[in-house]
Parts: C-alpha cells; sequence; structure tokens
C-alpha cells in the first residue's frame, strides 16, 4: 500500500506569461534545480524522473544538466493533461518500492508563444479515430469537449450560467495571486456571457489559457521527508483511470460518455484513502475546460452522478465555501501548463502557503483532465 | 508544411488498415461499421480484433444509415483555413438506430450535397431523427453527412 510512504517535499515553478525568453530544457532545468534547493536535497541524488510523453526535454536532457547521479527509475505518462499527478504517483510507487530514492516530475511547456497542437497535428491525425472526427471540423480540444459539454446540459438542465459559475469563481482566485496570468483582470458574469464563442456552448472564458512556464516537484519516501526544509505533503493515495472502452477526448465511443475515466480513476483513489470527498478540505480540479470541473466533481464523489452543475451555484467551489477549487486559478485563470500548477498549488495548500490559503487545510485533491485516460492524487498533512 | 504554417484544403481521413474499410465503403454509398462475429455486437471505432467473445477478426456490416442527433457543436475561429471560411458551422454526433451506443461524428446539412453551415444551428435538436448522405469530398475521399429523416 502505498498510503503515507511518500512526500512532496520541494516545488517550483518560473514565472508564467505569455512568452518567456529561454528555451523549455532550460526552463525545464531551472525549475528542477529550484524545486531541489526548495528540499534541501542536493541534484547528485536525483535517481527518479518522470515527465509527460508530450514533454520535450527528457530525462537524458534533464539528468545530464542537472547533474544527477545513477538514475534507476525513469518513465512518461501519456494522454497530455491526464498525466500530471500521474507523473507523481509513479515517482511514489518508485521510492515507495525502492527503485528510487529522490524523484523529481516536471513540465516544461511554451505554449503560450509556441504553436497551438490541434493546428499543425490535424493533417497528422495522431490517432487512428481521428479519422472519424477531424475530417467533419472536430479539430479542437475545445470542440471535443463542447460535445460532451452539449449533451451534459440537455441531459440535466444545465445552463452557461453553471459554467460561468465555474469560471468567474476559479477568476476570482487568479485575482489573489500575483504570479497568475489574470491577477489584475478581474471578470464578471456579463463579461462571461458577453464574451465570443470557441465552440458552442463553449465561449472564450469556458478556455484555460495559452501560457509558457514549467513546473517541477520533489518526492522522496516519508521518513526522509522529515529532514527536508519544507513541511511535507504526504501523498496520501494515487489513482489512475482508463475505463473500460473509453477513448482520448473524443471519448464518445462507450456506453455512457458522461461517466468519464474520473469515475475509474476515483475508485482507485479512494479505495486505498482514509481520507473521503466530504473530508477534503479543497480540490484542484483539472480545468482545461471550464465543464470539466463540473464533471469532475461528480466522478471524484462530491455530489452525484447530474448534480455537479447545481454543485457550482451559491459559491460552493469559491473560498469560503464547502470545497474551495483550483485556489491558485488553476489552468483558466492561473496558468495552463498541463494542470501542473494544480500539483504545486494543493502542496502550498498541504504548506499553508497558498495566497488563498483554505482555513486548516489537512488534504487536498489534485486531479488530471476529464476525458482522457487520467489520473488524481490526494495530499495530506504530516501528523 | 510546417508546424507554424496551418494546412490548407479540405481535412481529408488519415487511414490505417483498421479505419480504411471504413471509407472505402462510404466511396461506394454504404456505411459499414464493424460487428463481432461470435456475439453480433457493433464495435466502433474499428480495431484489429473483437473485444468481445472469442477476440476475431470483425466483419464488416451495413448499418442502416438511420439515427438520432446525441449531441452537436458549433465550431468558431480560430480555426484551419478550411473551416474558418465556412464558421460557424455544425458538427454532430449520431447515434445509430442498430446501437445507440455507435456515434459517428458528422455534420447536419439541409440536402444532400449541401454545405455544412446551411442549417441554421438554432433549429438543431438533440433526439432528432436523421438519415445518411454522402458528399465525396474529392475523387478518393467520401464523407457521411446527415438530412433530418
Amino acid at each position: 500500500m502505498l498510503k503515507d510512504q511518500t512526500a512532496v517535499v520541494g516545488i517550483a515553478e518560473t514565472e508564467f506569461s505569455k512568452s518567456l525568453g529561454p528555451s523549455e530544457k532550460s526552463l525545464a532545468c531551472r525549475v528542477i534545480l529550484e524545486a531541489l534547493d526548495d528540499a534541501g536535497i542536493d541534484p547528485s541524488e536525483v535517481d527518479g524522473l518522470s515527465s509527460y510523453t508530450m514533454e520535450t526535454t527528457d530525462a537524458v536532457d534533464v539528468a545530464k544538466t542537472i547533474g544527477a547521479g545513477d538514475v534507476h527509475y525513469f518513465g512518461q505518462i501519456g494522454y497530455g493533461g491526464g498525466a500530471g499527478p500521474g507523473c507523481v504517483g509513479h515517482l511514489a510507487m518508485a521510492v515507495a518500492t525502492g527503485q528510487c530514492q529522490v524523484g523529481v516530475a516536471w513540465r516544461s511547456r511554451k505554449r503560450g508563444s509556441g504553436v497551438r497542437p490541434w493546428a499543425s497535428a490535424m493533417y497528422a491525425q495522431p490517432t487512428a479515430a481521428a479519422a472519424f472526427t477531424r475530417p467533419y471540423g472536430l479539430p479542437r480540444p475545445a470542440d471535443e469537449i463542447a460535445m460532451l459539454t452539449r449533451r451534459y446540459m440537455h441531459q440535466y438542465g444545465a445552463t452557461r450560467e453553471h459554467l460561468c459559475n465555474v469560471a468567474t469563481a476559479v477568476r476570482k482566485m487568479a485575482n489573489n495571486n500575483p504570479k497568475a496570468i489574470m491577477y489584475e483582470r478581474t471578470m464578471s458574469r456579463d463579461d462571461y456571457m458577453n464574451a465570443r464563442w470557441i465552440s458552442e456552448p463553449l465561449c472564450l472564458f469556458d478556455n484555460c489559457l495559452e501560457t509558457d512556464g514549467a513546473l517541477a516537484c520533489v518526492i522522496v519516501s516519508a521518513e526522509r521527508a522529515r529532514d527536508c526544509k519544507q513541511p511535507a505533503a504526504l501523498i496520501h493515495s494515487f489513482g489512475q483511470g482508463l475505463p473500460s472502452q473509453s477513448h482520448t477526448m473524443t471519448n464518445y465511443w462507450c456506453e455512457d460518455p458522461l461517466r468519464g475515466p474520473s469515475y475509474a480513476c476515483a475508485d482507485q483513489l479512494y479505495r486505498n484513502s482514509d481520507i473521503r470527498a466530504e473530508d477534503l478540505s479543497c480540490a484542484q480540479l483539472y480545468d482545461a475546460f471550464s465543464p470539466l470541473i463540473i464533471l469532475s466533481l461528480e466522478g471524484y464523489g462530491f455530489c452525484k452522478r447530474g448534480e455537479g452543475a447545481a454543485y457550482t451555484e451559491d459559491g460552493a467551489i469559491e473560498l469560503g465555501g464547502r470545497l474551495p477549487v483550483n485556489t491558485s486559478g488553476g489552468g483558466l485563470s492561473e496558468a495552463y501548463v498541463h494542470g501542473f500548477n494544480l500539483i504545486n498549488e494543493g502542496v502550498r495548500q498541504i504548506r499553508g502557503t497558498s495566497c488563498n490559503q483554505v482555513p486548516d487545510c489537512e488534504s487536498t485533491l489534485v486531479t488530471a483532465g476529464e476525458g482522457v485516460p487520467t489520473s488524481a492524487l490526494i495530499l495530506r498533512k504530516a501528523s | 508544411m510546417t508546424a507554424s504554417s496551418p494546412p490548407t484544403g479540405p481535412v481529408v481521413p488519415v487511414c490505417d488498415e483498421d479505419t480504411l474499410p471504413f471509407y472505402e465503403a462510404t466511396r461506394r454509398g454504404e456505411l459499414r461499421i464493424q460487428r463481432c462475429r461470435d456475439t453480433g455486437r457493433w464495435i466502433f471505432p474499428p480495431r484489429p480484433l473483437s473485444p468481445f467473445g472469442t477476440h476475431q477478426e470483425p466483419e464488416w456490416a451495413e448499418v442502416s444509415g438511420r439515427g438520432t442527433i446525441w449531441s452537436y457543436v458549433v465550431p468558431h475561429p480560430p480555426l484551419l483555413p478550411a473551416f474558418a471560411e465556412i464558421a460557424p458551422f455544425n458538427v454532430i454526433l449520431v447515434a445509430l438506430d442498430e446501437d445507440p451506443t455507435i456515434r459517428l461524428t458528422g455534420n447536419l446539412v439541409a440536402r444532400e450535397g449541401g454545405a455544412l453551415n446551411e442549417v441554421d444551428p438554432a433549429t438543431i435538436e438533440i433526439g432528432a431523427a436523421v438519415r445518411v448522405v454522402f458528399d465525396a469530398i474529392d475523387d478518393e475521399w467520401t464523407l457521411p453527412r446527415w438530412v433530418l429523416a
């Protein structure tokens, strides 16, 4: 059992911007060194490396640049935004089983100044199934998730008011976070309702930012964590979910598309956890698109199926509500770096250093993308 | 083509040996879906072996071409040039009558050969009955489109 055997002891991130100067590789290595410094661990001790399959800075690049010793665990997790907590979880498993001692996870991406993936990948059609969507005009992740969103609204009576609840709640978090891209830009409900369409029923503010940035975190055993500079964020539970007959992004080719990968991931996550959804102080829910938060509220058991939209009413996911969500501003309003900022914010909530600190935060949930094979972590304070 | 210059012209399917039979059928004016030889269950998207029964290679069986609209979207720019030119247009998901868990991506058109932006999106209804029509987008590729039944 993985429970509480490992911890996140170091985190770091670059500034977030529409355009950063250094290369993705340079940003990755700098931020990894900062995360190790945050933990008080020498880079030569790093012997575990994990990132996304979409990450351009690979294990060899990192190891030789930071001056790692012999690395004994290295791996990558696929499915874009489904990967983040998976990278941390795999390192936790590797540390807990003795395969390595000091693991580093990272994501470095110049998505703000770089090319939009859908604009170049369209002809390439990287999965065979894309031959059944892209020629018909369904090229972007926003279109693929809009399709599920429309069906969800039809089936459960959700409206744009609910999507607006999500977008404005997360924006308010960013307005308290000086590092957030949207720190100084407030958003009213009218701003949301009057925004241009991207793919109806999703408007501009239902979509995440396009950001340059890099983040990293350091994982060691709970025992080692006691000697580190920062308070430990214990990895209480870890789950992944690739449900039966599911597909990545275009998850319509299964019996029940609105029962997404979150459900399968949550089964595993809570099976090995002493902490239940109702115990969590706050949640960091992957938000490439605002409806993913609504689907994740259901999948991770904060409410019943079909009730996720209504859950967002009356400020429930804002600071002071029953479940503050994406307390640094998430992908919608802090930065979109494939969800890695949600991991670091989860750690800050456990340390008590968030700019939207939830009082007496004992535990938090960090999830990866809904709609793709996904992953999640429950982090908690050391007792 | 480079990563920084989006492709122009129609977006045609990129097929492998599993998916090509679908488009070989549409070129003949037939809508065919994989079906498990053991259990008769429909399978989509195509794959080399059936996930059901004894995992035989699936057969390609013709379906009626009738279904209902399960959901739809209306994309707006930024899009690739071929789609930006006609935006906003519609993309629908059609649940097939033979098995409503088989959902094909397509477009609702006003008539056979009609444009993707001809139908007023405000008139599209989830649950509406549709039937397939075929649209040859070039000499090689024919896409299924849908009209109200």
